[in-house]
């Protein structure tokens, strides 16, 4: 369904071990049966080799690698320091260069860390700098747990873009405080111009229970659409699918557009 | 730096300035871009929850609650505090109890206690009870006005200005009202010019100050930017406020809006109370406690304690039985 909505990039799975991450135990399946809209870009991610080989099995044509800009949320989540991650990302970096597999990185906690508190913006740089020198074709700025406000977004941006043309960086904003749209609104206002949402606002956050997690690519678009920016997405399909998806969960939408239009 | 354009506008010629080093205009407006937009170094909050929050919520919330929620809102720290409505009680239950909701509440100093007086009566009413600043509240849409208070924007102006001009014999400040200045449910899209037209009304009658209300929370930062630009056309920015609704989830990125073009008071209400009432189950006001955790992020002043708003909104959702709207206490109230 969101193949059919004009959106550019849909994350279709991830090829972690299904031990730590039981949802995404079906990624070959997935994969596979997904119908690829000509156009639309499937990435998947890899958080080592072992996941890059499944992923190019299973016909990936996009992966995606995962870092942190908090040494306690690396060890935590990932089970490494941030340097080892790294270390592990470069392999993975030169098998997909000779594959010809274009590669995004991502750099969580880059506003606040759910174990460390604050995170510097030059830890944010640097991982981000590692991560666009390896080869990564793009990279996604996390505020993994929504912590972050316009004053520590633009702190950060200008920290990273000294490092890493705004060309190739995106934010990845969590709604956990509110705050997510107003941090989009500033990292354009900076020249970012890739933002990543999900439809229907889904996935909680593991560290607060109960609140929110995602930023709601219909409130996205909707503000974005306001702008007069041009996104390429159908609105009123998104909101098809995340009624659906929704249904599925049998759960209600965290997206407020979509809450307010059913409504009316 | 962020001053040197000015500097460099006032004090040389600029034009001839412009001639003569031609990359410098690009410099100039390169660094007002990269560093980004001013910002106020304080943004005042109304709290409007009491008023226009209580007022959209469908259980009829007991005297008693109402004014152990002003009370406890008296001790944030917030300057202003809506208390209640001098609205006949035939039109707005919720309010029926304004006489005794105003005489009850412990006021803090330096605290501000506007109600709303929508004519005369309710504002002889209102003084009677103690009120010391009053506010009426006109709308930038036609059919809206007719809707909401049966009259057309001409003939509520007529009425304000009776209102206004008694309360400035008695001193007693008057705070302005556009509503629907982003989008109506009736007509849809609003002209910014209408907008303005109805906030300079309201200014030149003598409110102190005009609040801007996206009654349905249709607006983006696009509509926001024309609409201010519009207003700030004739009415100065620092007489303005937002009244921002969450309705599409707009709100926090269009008061960022409003504070980049220089307004600094913005309306919110605690827990997000109020609905919607044209858009049934969906949020209204935005959130106080969500602005606060924006602004004291941005390094923005207020003067008001977060934990303390959170706790008076645990209090009046708790009373309500129903859930904050806000994502801050949700966030903070889970937190593992």
């Amino acid at each position: 369904m969101l193949s059919a909505t004009g959106l550019p990039v849909i994350e279709a799975t991830s090829f972690v071990s299904p031990k730590w991450v039981p949802q995404m135990a079906d990624q070959v399946e997935v994969m596979k049966g997904i119908g690829r809209k000509p156009g639309v870009s499937y990435p998947v991610l890899t958080p080592n080799l072992k996941g890059f080989q499944a992923a190019l099995k299973a016909g990936a044509s996009e992966v995606a690698i995962f870092g942190a800009a908090s040494e306690l949320f690396s060890k935590k989540n990932i089970n490494c320091s941030v340097e080892e991650s790294l270390q592990r990302f470069e392999v993975i970096m030169k098998a997909a260069k000779e594959a010809g597999v274009p590669v995004r990185g991502y750099v969580s906690c880059v506003l606040g860390c759910p174990y460390e508190g604050k995170v510097a913006p030059e830890k944010v740089a640097h991982v981000a700098k590692r991560l666009y020198s390896m080869g990564c074709y793009e990279i996604s700025l996390g505020d993994t747990i929504g912590v972050g406000t316009p004053g520590s977004m633009i702190e950060m941006l200008e920290a990273v873009s000294k490092e890493v043309p705004v060309n190739a960086l995106a934010v990845h904003c969590h709604d956990t405080y509110g705050q997510a749209l107003a941090n989009i609104l500033i990292a354009l206002q900076m020249g970012i111009s890739v933002v990543d949402s999900s439809v229907a606002g889904l996935g909680g956050c593991p560290y607060a229970q109960g609140a929110s997690g995602n930023v709601a690519t219909e409130d996205v678009v909707y503000m974005l659409h306001g702008l007069g920016i041009q996104t390429g997405v159908d609105l009123s399909k998104l909101m098809d699918a995340g009624a659906y998806i929704c249904r599925t969960l049998n759960r209600k939408t965290s997206s407020k557009v979509a809450q307010a239009n059913c409504k009316l | 730096m962020g001053n040197v354009p000015t500097t460099v506008k006032h004090c040389l010629s600029y034009e001839q300035l412009i001639q003569d080093y031609p990359w410098l205009k690009r410099w100039l407006q390169e660094e007002k871009t990269i560093t980004g937009h001013e910002y106020p170094d304080f943004v005042k909050i109304v709290e409007v929850g009491p008023r226009d929050g209580l007022q959209n919520e469908k259980e009829i919330v007991p005297t008693g609650v109402k004014i152990q929620l002003i009370d406890m809102l008296s001790g944030t720290g917030l300057p202003v505090i809506e208390a209640t409505s001098f609205v006949s009680s035939k039109w707005v239950p919720q309010m029926a109890d304004h006489s005794d909701v105003l005489r009850g509440i412990q006021r803090a100093p330096h605290v501000r206690y506007p109600v709303l007086t929508p004519n005369m009566q309710g504002f002889k009413d209102a003084v009677a009870a103690g009120a010391t600043e009053v506010a009426v509240f006109g709308s930038a849409s036609e059919t809206f006005s007719k809707k909401n208070i049966n009259c057309s924007i001409d003939e509520s102006m007529l009425r304000f200005e009776e209102v206004i001009n008694t309360a400035k014999e008695q001193q007693i400040p008057v705070r302005g009202y556009v509503s629907c200045a982003l989008g109506c449910p009736h007509e849809g899209h609003i002209e910014p010019s209408k907008v303005s037209e109805v906030a300079k009304k309201l200014y030149a009658m003598g409110c102190y100050e005009i609040s801007l209300g996206d009654t349905i929370g249709v607006g983006t930062p696009g509509s926001m930017l024309k609409m201010l630009q519009s207003v700030m056309e004739e009415v100065p920015a620092h007489a303005l406020a937002v009244h921002c609704h969450d309705t599409y989830g707009q709100a926090l990125p269009n008061i960022l809006t409003a504070l980049q073009m220089g307004v600094c008071v913005v309306d919110s209400a605690v827990a997000g109370l109020g609905g919607c009432p044209y858009a049934q189950g969906s949020s209204g006001n935005v959130s106080t406690e969500d602005v606060l955790y924006m602004l004291h992020g941005m390094g923005i002043e207020t003067g008001v304690n977060l934990a303390k708003v959170i706790e008076a909104g645990d209090f009046i959702c708790n009373a309500l039985r129903r859930e904050t709207n806000s994502k801050v206490a949700q966030a903070t109230g889970r937190t593992l």
